[in-house]
């Protein structure tokens, strides 16, 4: 299953890398034009003051949110497919993301930003949430010294499900009021923030994925198996720390703004390695810009199919992502390795 | 215990390229040590067919040697040198292991799966560059795949599947190649091609080659050596026919057996008749 010819090279890398920016400027170009209120781009044009507010306040923060999660969660589930040798594996899935989320829900809930207000509480939570989440999943799903790819999808739903009672648990004994707005973050949405949070979140993600695409190399070496790696001159274990942590730590800064958004880094990791082939020198930039495309592109349907209310964009994912679950089971069942 | 002293590890006059020296291991979890005082040497050139029952510690020697499993005790020496001091990268650039493994995860094609073999020797951003290109190629064509480059690796035959992991080999341009079982689930002509490939590269190209072998017919008529390991010890070392010996073959692998010779290469031909009585 796939489309791209012969090796990596430099003018192939480029070239895919160039057409996806210009599929993500295209898509937040039409993201930032379309709502509920009819204004579009030519108001921006015709200097209509509230046409500019609604869509530089409005649409344009959302949307770029929108692409930095997207590319953050894309990346993570190419290095957590590749690391943990399970092409089912995704942030959401594995409950990395839930436990991100329980992380910056409890620093919330605890009052800790108010308390704290020069660290970002919420999102070093939310990282020690993942990182202890992926701990715990390469503690329990070793079996006879291999990664054993069904425990690990087993552990996930049962983290998940404990996730959301530790945070219905939570909500329930702190005051409600400051949590409003909990069941759409439960979900995932995508929120309305200021600049300077979307630039500290795209900061940590832009590094996060940066510094991951540097491993492009050593991810193909570790999915091809651990021996294979340690044989072809990778430090196993120090590698696979150091990646599934850039994983996590993408995730907890996306998840602590937009909550648990879902099977992002299921679905994309497979569509650009259909696009693109499997060499994660290109997969991990690739599946980071297609992620983009992907939540700006299904925010910008959840504002507006049912205008004028909102869905949260959690409901577009996983919607698409649940039925691609199955797809890719069904189609990776009977394979010797994935058993 | 006379005869089952072990020949010298290596040639007289050749130091060894690969040599382990007063090995100590366990299992983790296990009782007892597997090895505890081993020692073998590999050199230049040569190739030698590991031999043993199940569970006599092939595959873990071959871990051992390669550099993928850490000895509790002993040394590892390459070239000279203790292997725990060298980076992973720069080991991977003199010793290639194949193991027994499961398939690719993702359908890289062949070349991209041979190509990973030059990895150790790439920079931290390097796509492979004209150098790599013509390893891989040569590698390819060694092992009679040069057709195959462009099919995806989860789609071939699993002897060529096997063919194209040894080309991956023979791309990093090692000095030592260790292999665990390549013939396991082969046929006998893609079993025969790959122990003719070994021979050749030992030959022609100086390779120090050690695979690991159920079939003790074919490692006698191919491997220069034969070392056989009973219980995590080295019980005979030396040419297929001075270790290869009805007695020998009765304590090992509790087998009656007649040792009778191959008129065509020489080499001796175990026919085994029944259990051990």
């Amino acid at each position: 299953m796939r489309a791209a010819a012969g090796p990596l090279t430099w003018t192939r890398l480029l070239a895919s890398l160039s057409l996806l920016l210009l599929a993500l400027a295209l898509t937040l170009l039409v993201g930032a034009g379309v709502g509920s209120s009819g204004v579009g781009l030519g108001d921006l044009l015709r200097r209509n003051d509230d046409a500019a507010v609604m869509i530089l306040r409005l649409r344009l923060p959302r949307l770029l949110l929108a692409a930095i999660a997207g590319a953050a969660l894309g990346s993570a589930g190419a290095v957590f497919q590749a690391v943990l040798r399970n092409p089912l594996a995704d942030p959401y899935i594995l409950g990395v993301s839930g436990g991100a989320a329980l992380g910056a829900f409890a620093a919330t809930a605890a009052g800790l930003p108010a308390l704290l207000p020069f660290i970002p509480v919420r999102q070093t939570f939310a990282f020690a949430g993942a990182v202890l989440t992926v701990a715990f999943i390469f503690a329990l799903s070793r079996v006879g010294g291999r990664l054993a790819s069904y425990p690990m999808l087993l552990i996930g739903v049962v983290t998940n499900t404990v996730y959301l009672a530790l945070i219905l648990f939570i909500e329930t004994i702190v005051e409600l009021t400051r949590l409003h707005g909990l069941r759409l973050w439960m979900i995932g949405s995508i929120p309305v923030e200021s600049y300077p949070v979307i630039a500290s979140v795209g900061a940590v993600s832009l590094f996060g994925i940066a510094a991951i695409s540097l491993f492009g190399r050593d991810l193909n070496l570790l999915s091809a198996g651990e021996d294979t790696a340690r044989s072809l001159g990778v430090g196993v274990e120090r590698t696979r720390a150091l990646l599934v942590v850039l994983g996590s730590l993408v995730t907890a800064a996306v998840v602590s703004v937009t909550g648990p958004v879902g099977f992002i880094g299921l679905i994309v990791p497979h569509v650009a390695r259909i696009l693109f082939g499997p060499d994660h020198r290109l997969l991990v930039p690739a599946s980071s810009l297609i992620g983009a495309v992907f939540l700006a592109a299904s925010d910008t349907v959840a504002r507006t199919v049912m205008a004028p209310t909102e869905l949260p964009v959690g409901v577009i994912t996983a919607l698409c992502g649940g039925p691609f679950f199955f797809w890719i089971y069904r189609r990776q069942r009977g394979r010797t390795y994935f058993e | 215990m006379n005869d089952a002293r072990p020949e010298p590890a290596a040639a007289p006059g050749t130091a060894p390229v690969l040599e382990a020296i007063g090995l100590r291991y366990r299992h983790p979890g296990a009782p007892s040590d597997l090895f505890d005082d081993l020692s073998i040497g590999l050199s230049t050139g040569g190739f030698v067919g590991l031999i043993g029952p199940n569970g006599s510690g092939k595959t873990t020697l071959v871990r051992l040697l390669g550099g993928l499993l850490r000895p509790a005790g002993g040394q590892v020496r390459l070239e000279g040198r203790p292997m725990s001091a060298l980076p992973p990268r720069a080991r991977a650039c003199r010793i290639a292991v194949v193991l027994q493994e499961s398939p690719l995860l993702f359908n890289f094609s062949v070349l991209e799966v041979v190509l990973m073999g030059r990895a150790p020797r790439l920079g931290l951003l390097g796509l492979e560059g004209p150098k790599d290109y013509a390893a891989a190629r040569a590698a390819l064509r060694d092992v009679d795949l040069q057709g195959r480059e462009g099919r995806p690796i989860q789609e071939l035959s699993s002897g060529e599947r096997q063919r194209a992991l040894i080309a991956r080999a023979l791309a990093q341009e090692p000095r030592v190649l260790l292999m665990d079982e390549p013939t396991a689930f082969l046929d006998m002509k893609h079993a025969l091609a790959i122990y003719e490939i070994l021979g050749r590269l030992s030959r022609e190209q100086g390779l120090a080659v050690l695979a690991v072998s159920h079939d003790l017919n074919l490692a006698a008529r191919h491997a220069g050596r034969l070392v056989l390991l009973h219980l995590g010890r080295l019980v005979a070392d030396g040419p297929p026919d001075r270790v290869l010996t009805p007695e020998r073959i009765r304590e090992v692998y509790e087998t009656e057996a007649e040792v009778a010779r191959d008129p065509a290469s020489g080499a001796p031909l175990v026919l085994p008749k029944g259990p051990r009585r």
